[in-house]
């Protein structure tokens, strides 16, 4: 796979399968019933470069593998998991002794869940971590920019309020030294003033030459501190457009369903589209969106669109964007 | 025909400050109430009282002028912010769903959830598809009031005017009162019919 220069992080044909074991589908009402060992793939095809200096903000419906993605980069996935594709980082091969080496202290994760906090530690020494010496005045810095209060570092994470784990957790990873951080919705439960704070420490990071992939639903937010923003549609990416691009409005997309997330924000029209994400065992051939899309026609059915450059951006779509 | 929380006051134990004081706050049914208010204020903990999870250290929470029933599936249901720490992880799905009464084939369809789903365990489901089985599971129960505590800053947008149309429609219907606490004041001004801002009032 061809390198290009200077990119931080490279993604190319990225899929991820999880073995499992499902009843046999014609035998599910027969006494003879048995289990079968299936893969499920839950990302196909995936592509994202991710360049120094830059927020990449992942957008993209619930269950599109955007968690899923941030693993395989750090090499987290459990054990019934298969990647294929291509990961590179700095120019080199991601291998998962490269993994092990560089999570945790090149590439940070902000984790999803507030469960991931150690229910056992008090947040102070959990925010500092192993490091030595102690980065005890950065963290005081960061939690004051936060706006936590003074006696939240002997706290224990149950004491916390949703929004309070939230800020620790993006603490964790802005105290690190990481060039890459994933941030892995960081803003839910935080008030409007104190995400603005999270995103604009990211951007001060990204500024400095390191790079942040935020995935988040309030698109809105993002946009506002993103360069670039990858649409994620049932595990693969199905646009990559500017920043710029979301608040120009629907016509500046260049992907049916980037156009449906715009419509579907709630100072945008609140309109939801009909039909729901396919589930990864039952995906369509053809076009992954097709089954929902306002404009399908016969070929979207038939074949899995190329990815194409328009407009600077890269879509996965066979239209001519003007509708 | 109200839920109302009269002047309470709450604390986890004697030795913290107030971390509800004299908070007084009342949703008519057929109302949909947003309510506002800075991380850390007590949002959660209020949502708790209303629902019956906890009881105030002082004042009290009226359910047309009664206090909540102690017996019962409660008529107040709360919907929870993480949805992974709201189901039983080692319940599959479809025992999570039928916890709150036998399982309909156009609830399935209404919130998205695949029939596949319903075999699998808590951690085998993203984030917002465990959030559309708790909030199948909150309607199904025959509640009058919900209390939802920002049940859709895990999901995607579409999603979010999904659930939300679903839950508004149902609400309408039956007729019920619904408290929304969130961060989105653009989605507060589409679905509430009245918003409070709890860090001006005290």
């Amino acid at each position: 796979m061809e390198q290009k220069n200077g990119t931080l992080l490279e993604i190319h044909d990225l899929s991820v399968s999880f073995r499992m074991y499902d009843y046999d589908e014609f035998r599910h009402n027969d006494i003879r019933r048995r289990l079968k060992q299936t893969d499920l793939q839950v990302i196909s095809d995936l592509h994202l470069i991710v360049n120094p200096g830059e927020i990449v903000a992942v957008a993209g419906s619930s269950g599109s593998g955007k968690s899923l993605l941030a693993s395989a980069i750090l090499g987290i996935l459990p054990d019934n998991a298969t990647v294929r594709g291509h990961l590179h980082y700095k120019g080199e091969e991601m291998t998962a002794a490269r993994q092990r080496q560089l999570r945790g202290t090149e590439i940070a994760l902000v984790p999803q869940s507030v469960a991931f906090l150690d229910p056992l530690m008090k947040v102070g020494a959990q925010v500092d971590g192993h490091r030595r010496p102690r980065q005890t005045e950065r963290r005081k810095s960061l939690f004051q920019r936060f706006g936590l209060p003074d006696k939240t570092p002997q706290l224990y994470p149950f004491q916390l309020s949703g929004g309070m784990a939230r800020r620790v957790l993006v603490s964790t990873a802005l105290i690190s030294e990481a060039q890459l951080i994933i941030a892995d919705e960081p803003t839910p439960g935080m008030s409007l003033n104190q995400a603005l704070e999270a995103l604009r420490l990211f951007r001060e990071m990204a500024d400095e030459g390191k790079a942040v992939i935020l995935i988040t639903h309030d698109i809105d937010l993002a946009i506002e501190f993103a360069d670039r923003v990858a649409v994620f549609y049932a595990g693969t990416t199905v646009e990559t457009a500017f920043a710029s691009d979301f608040k120009s409005g629907p016509d500046a997309l260049r992907h049916p369903y980037s156009k449906a997330l715009w419509n579907a924000l709630p100072q945008n029209g609140f309109l939801p589209i009909e039909g729901f994400q396919p589930y990864a065992g039952n995906l369509p051939g053809g076009c992954l969106f097709a089954p929902r899309c306002p404009y399908k026609t016969p070929q979207c059915i038939a074949e899995i669109p190329p990815i194409r450059e328009v407009r600077g951006g890269e879509v996965r779509c066979q239209h001519e964007m003007n509708f | 025909m109200s839920l109302e929380a009269k002047n309470i006051y709450f604390r986890y134990n004697k030795k913290q400050s107030w971390i509800l004081e004299n908070c007084t706050l009342s949703v008519e049914k057929g109302e949909c109430l947003a309510v506002f208010a800075p991380s850390g204020y007590g949002k959660t903990t209020l949502a708790m009282l209303l629902s019956g999870y906890l009881k105030p250290v002082e004042g009290q929470i009226l359910l047309e002028n009664k206090p909540l029933p102690k017996k019962g599936v409660c008529p107040v249901q709360l919907i929870c912010q993480h949805p992974e720490k709201a189901v039983n992880p080692r319940w599959r799905m479809k025992q999570v769903l039928e916890e709150s009464g036998t399982l309909h084939k156009d609830v399935l369809g209404a919130f998205g959830i695949e029939r596949a789903w319903l075999d699998r365990f808590p951690r085998e489901l993203s984030g917002g598809e465990l959030q559309r089985f708790c909030v199948a599971r909150a309607l199904m129960s025959g509640a009058d009031y919900l209390i939802c505590d920002e049940i859709s800053t895990m999901l995607d947008v579409i999603t979010q005017a999904q659930i939300w149309k679903v839950v508004l429609a149902e609400a309408a219907k039956r007729n019920m009162g619904i408290v929304a606490i969130t961060h989105n004041k653009n989605l507060a001004q589409r679905i509430a019919t009245r918003i409070i801002d709890l860090s001006h009032s005290v």
